[in-house]
């Protein structure tokens, strides 16, 4: 028995050309090419990718393994492209030593944005071609390519990748001109390849950045202040210098830390260092209980999100659609950008002639507010780092989402020539945005200043990563609707408030590392921004219902400061948004007497959106049968970003002596899939996490600090209460790849809202949901 | 003491504790640091047969006792039938809680060679797994119980 995954070795004896002569490499025409920003940001097909001699090939990426196997789907990518078999393909972690700058690992666009590596490697095809076909003297377009072997048809001349490694130089400019293959030529693509880091993960060799083996490594400990507003009042050092095996105790201003030969005495000279400290603390948190008071109080960022010129109140619109029952929807895709219009675009959806000038009035208008608190990222793993100060400069290993961008940070806050610094990716544990793994790379920079030529290697406490480690924000929305007397929906209003979702390193400007925002000459932590719309918006992200509803008026207040540190946690806003519409639409359609399933499916004309609902309600055997007392079915459904992956959810919820999900039941369309089996990985543990979210979590604190510091305070979902996840991935070859690792949690979330008033009666609307919520909901 | 079957002995305070002792002095990287209280099963290890967390276990605790860490159900090439059942499986995403999971369903399968579902997740209650990859372990589980009766 051997672990190695035993990849089927594809057959790439297509013709080698794809659909446009590539294998010939024309000179530039002067035709616009359409360049993926990734190609434009790095336009040299070594930036990308090296192949070798020894019949291997080395991948270089951008984008940095999280725990969702985008390493494994990347090195399917290029062994497609190039034409050779998979277990060739090795895609190194990313590094600003070399290969391409993407940016950050977020927003689910890894396998989006993979199409620049998709280009860089059918533009290193099309050179080995040309070159092969001058040495053979054969046409390039009559060449094909088989697991790196390039051949003539008859396969009388040929030759191979790894014979002319030598001689074909790719330090040359992506011209965009050689074809990728046709999705049909593509044999790896689409295949269940078995993740390339789980052997390594399941038997236990190093492989994590806290395992990482340097020479000469020492021990580092942060010693952070006891609450966000603390000030260091004094300190005495001398004790816990003299402690055995301390080689050094730093201080910069408010920065505390130890670096010792050993993890044991690293932590015990931070226990020290602890003890030897005098703090001025003061109250600087909103206060818990009223949130949602705080929130809509703060001054604040409105961004209007959409406004077809409707305010909440008796609408006015086209179609009263009366004797209309069960409207369907039979227009062409509402649009997930513009408005769905009330000129032409959504008349016909009623089933009426929508004549003109008609003034439908409003039979119902109903309201309602939906809250999130904060969440923690919880990653098993807390932070880590390490760091090198020596006569190369600094290097500095870390589990960021960015190395660029993080190397950039760094430079800033340390005061020296970015070309000096070099960050390499490390794999760390599961991360769902911006944890503290920047953080931590800070930290260990600042300690191992103190003691040039040995590595410090850094690892956070369980205390500090539930602490200190930026949040996902507390959001409140209210949400109004007006129905026609059929209980179609005719205008929709919608305001939400939160706290910033970004706050990556170098964003307005600053560092924005938690160290340098406690060092003497301090870097302070701006307020925590959202990302502008067109990238997905952050407070507003899937805050557009994607029903027809001809008048909508749709507002993102993001709050100016941000008392409590938050930044982007998996899916933003669309977490609370999508809860939040999606929880209405069943209390419409409840209100109205209506299916919830039906509902939808009457305001739905996405063709791709009616289908994952459909899809998932079929399999999950909606409306269910209503059997048992207390378990019932509910629905959620969105777009990720309006414009990624479509994902509906039906929750089986039993709500008796506590809440239990005990059974998700999904259908999501991503697109064309690159790995099935990675997308419903990604699916199901989204699901699950959220599940986690919805039932359980929240952030604690009081006036000084946050409470939640442990596994006790900051409880998550655990082997018993976990469901059943059924996923079924819809592939889609000719639509574009889009990601998978943020779709399911807003419908997972609302799913289980829905089933919990579905088994109980009474809705409850502030997440998480517990069984003390819908007590108190039923005793309202 | 006996790690994984080979007689170790280890010069350190008897107060460090069993996970500094395995990693930074033995070597053995598979148990890992979650969260220094026993909370979140990363760090577990078989001592004396039973699942324990190394990280708040101290090394005087362990002394002349038997310890196996993932390390020491399997590897690369001849791994143990729950690490082929969870490659087989694809069970895990970042994979940080794995060594512990793998030690808790060893201890599981010795004591229970045909678990039911619930066993199994009964069994895993102890580890944390944050990414969401609990239905495929327990997967997992039964597969190597149904493999290898």
């Amino acid at each position: 028995m051997s672990m190695s995954a035993r990849p089927a070795v594809p057959d790439h004896s297509t013709h080698g050309t794809g659909s446009a002569p590539a294998g010939r490499h024309p000179e530039p025409s002067g035709a616009a090419v359409s360049l993926p920003r990734g190609v434009t940001a790095n336009p040299r097909v070594s930036q990308w990718l090296a192949i070798h001699g020894d019949g291997t090939v080395h991948v270089f990426s951008g984008k940095a393994e999280l725990g969702q196997g985008i390493l494994t789907a990347l090195g399917q990518i290029a062994a497609d492209e190039l034409g050779v078999a998979p277990h060739r393909v090795l895609v190194l972690a990313a590094t600003t030593a070399s290969g391409p700058d993407q940016g950050f690992t977020a927003g689910s666009m890894s396998v989006a944005d993979s199409e620049a590596l998709r280009m860089a490697c059918a533009e290193a095809r099309a050179l080995f071609l040309r070159e092969a076909a001058a040495r053979l003297g054969v046409d390039a377009d009559e060449m094909v390519v088989a697991d790196g072997v390039l051949r003539d048809r008859d396969g009388t001349c040929k030759t191979s990748y790894w014979d002319l490694a030598a001689c074909v130089d790719l330090d040359r400019e992506i011209l965009g001109l050689a074809s990728p293959r046709p999705v049909a030529g593509r044999a790896v693509v689409g295949t269940s390849a078995a993740r390339v880091d789980l052997p390594d993960k399941l038997t236990g060799r190093p492989r994590f950045i806290h395992d990482l083996s340097l020479p000469g490594r020492l021990a580092g400990r942060v010693v952070r202040p006891p609450s966000p507003a603390a000030r260091l009042l004094e300190v005495d050092p001398a004790p816990v210098e003299r402690l055995p095996g301390v080689v050094a105790v730093v201080r910069d201003g408010d920065f505390l830390g130890v670096v010792a030969e050993t993890e044991t005495g690293a932590e015990s000279a931070a226990v020290a260092l602890r003890q030897a400290c005098r703090w001025r603390e003061e109250e600087s948190l909103p206060p818990e209980e009223s949130m949602q008071a705080v929130l809509r109080g703060a001054e604040t960022e409105t961004t209007v999100v959409r406004d077809d010129g409707a305010e909440p109140g008796p609408a006015a619109t086209r179609g009263s659609g009366a004797g209309s029952a069960a409207p369907t929807a039979t227009t062409a895709p509402a649009g997930t950008t513009g408005t769905a219009g009330t000129t032409d675009g959504t008349d016909g959806t009623d089933g009426t002639d929508g004549t003109d000038g008609e003034t439908p009035v409003a039979a119902t208008s109903m309201s309602a507010t939906y809250t999130r608190g904060f969440l923690a990222h919880a990653s098993i793993a807390p932070s880590c780092g390490a760091a090198l100060w020596d006569e190369d400069g600094l290097t500095v290993w870390s589990h960021s989402q960015g190395v660029h961008p993080l190397r950039r940070a760094i430079a800033q806050a340390a005061g020296v020539d970015v070309a000096t610094v070099t960050v390499h990716h490390v794999e760390g544990a599961g991360a769902y945005g911006h944890n503290g793994a920047d953080d931590a790379a800070y930290d260990a920079v600042l300690l191992a200043r103190a003691v040039p030529g040995r590595p410090v290697h850094v690892v956070w406490s369980r205390a500090d990563e539930l602490t200190w480690s930026p949040l996902g924000s507390a959001m409140v929305a209210d949400v109004a609707a007006d129905l026609a007397p059929d209980g179609r929906l005719l205008s929709w209003s919608y305001d939400v408030w939160s706290y910033g979702h970004t706050a990556r390193p170098g964003y307005a400007g600053s560092p924005g590392l938690l160290a340098a925002a406690h060092t003497e000459r301090p870097h302070p932590l701006p307020p925590s921004a959202d990302p502008a719309l067109a990238g997905g918006g952050g407070t507003g992200r899937n805050a557009v219902p994607l029903y027809v509803i001809p008048r909508r008026s749709i507002r993102a207040h993001r709050a100016l400061t941000t008392p409590i540190r938050t930044s982007a946690l998996r899916t933003l806003g669309a977490y609370l948004n999508v809860f939040a519409i999606e929880s209405f639409i069943d209390e419409i359609a409840a209100a109205a007497g209506r299916d919830a399933l039906e509902y939808r499916l009457a305001h739905l004309t996405d063709p791709r959106a009616r289908e994952v609902v459909d899809r998932a309600a079929r399999a999950a055997g909606w409306p269910g049968q209503p059997t048992e007392d207390g378990v019932a079915l509910g629905i959620g459904f969105a777009r990720y970003k309006d414009r990624g992956a479509y994902c509906a959810v039906v929750a089986e919820v039993e709500a008796v002596h506590d809440i239990r999900v005990r059974r998700l039941t999904i259908a999501v369309d991503v697109g064309r899939v690159v790995n099935p089996d990675g997308v419903a990985n990604q699916i199901e543990g989204g699901a699950v996490q959220s599940t986690s979210w919805t039932l359980k979590e929240q952030v604690r604190f009081d006036r000084t600090q946050i409470t939640s510091d442990d596994w006790e305070s900051y409880p998550i979902l655990r082997f018993t209460e976990v469901p059943e996840v059924v996923v079924e991935v819809i592939d889609r070859p000719d639509e574009p790849s889009v990601g998978s690792g943020e779709a399911a949690q807003g419908p997972t979330a609302a799913a289980i809202g829905n089933a919990v008033a579905a088994a109980v009666g009474v809705r409850v609307r502030d997440l998480p949901i517990t069984a003390e919520r819908v007590v108190a909901a039923m005793d309202d | 003491m006996t790690v994984n079957g080979v007689k170790r002995s280890v010069g350190a305070d008897a107060e460090t504790s069993l996970l500094h002792v395995l990693r930074e002095d033995l070597g053995l990287k598979g148990p890992r640091f979650g969260c220094g209280a026993g909370l979140c099963g990363a760090c577990l290890v078989l001592l004396d047969g039973y699942p324990t967390p190394s990280c708040d276990t101290p090394l005087w605790a362990a002394e002349g006792k038997d310890v196996v860490t993932v390390e020491g159900l399997g590897d690369l090439d001849s791994p143990h039938p729950l690490q082929q059942a969870f490659l087989d499986e694809q069970a895990g995403q970042c994979g940080y809680c794995l060594s512990g999971i793998l030690i808790s369903a060893a201890a599981l399968l010795t004591r229970n060679p045909a678990p039911d579902e619930r066993e199994v997740a009964e069994a895993l209650d102890r580890n944390l797994c944050r990414c969401g990859a609990q239905r495929r372990m327990i997967r997992a589980v039964m597969r190597a119980a149904k493999e290898h009766p």
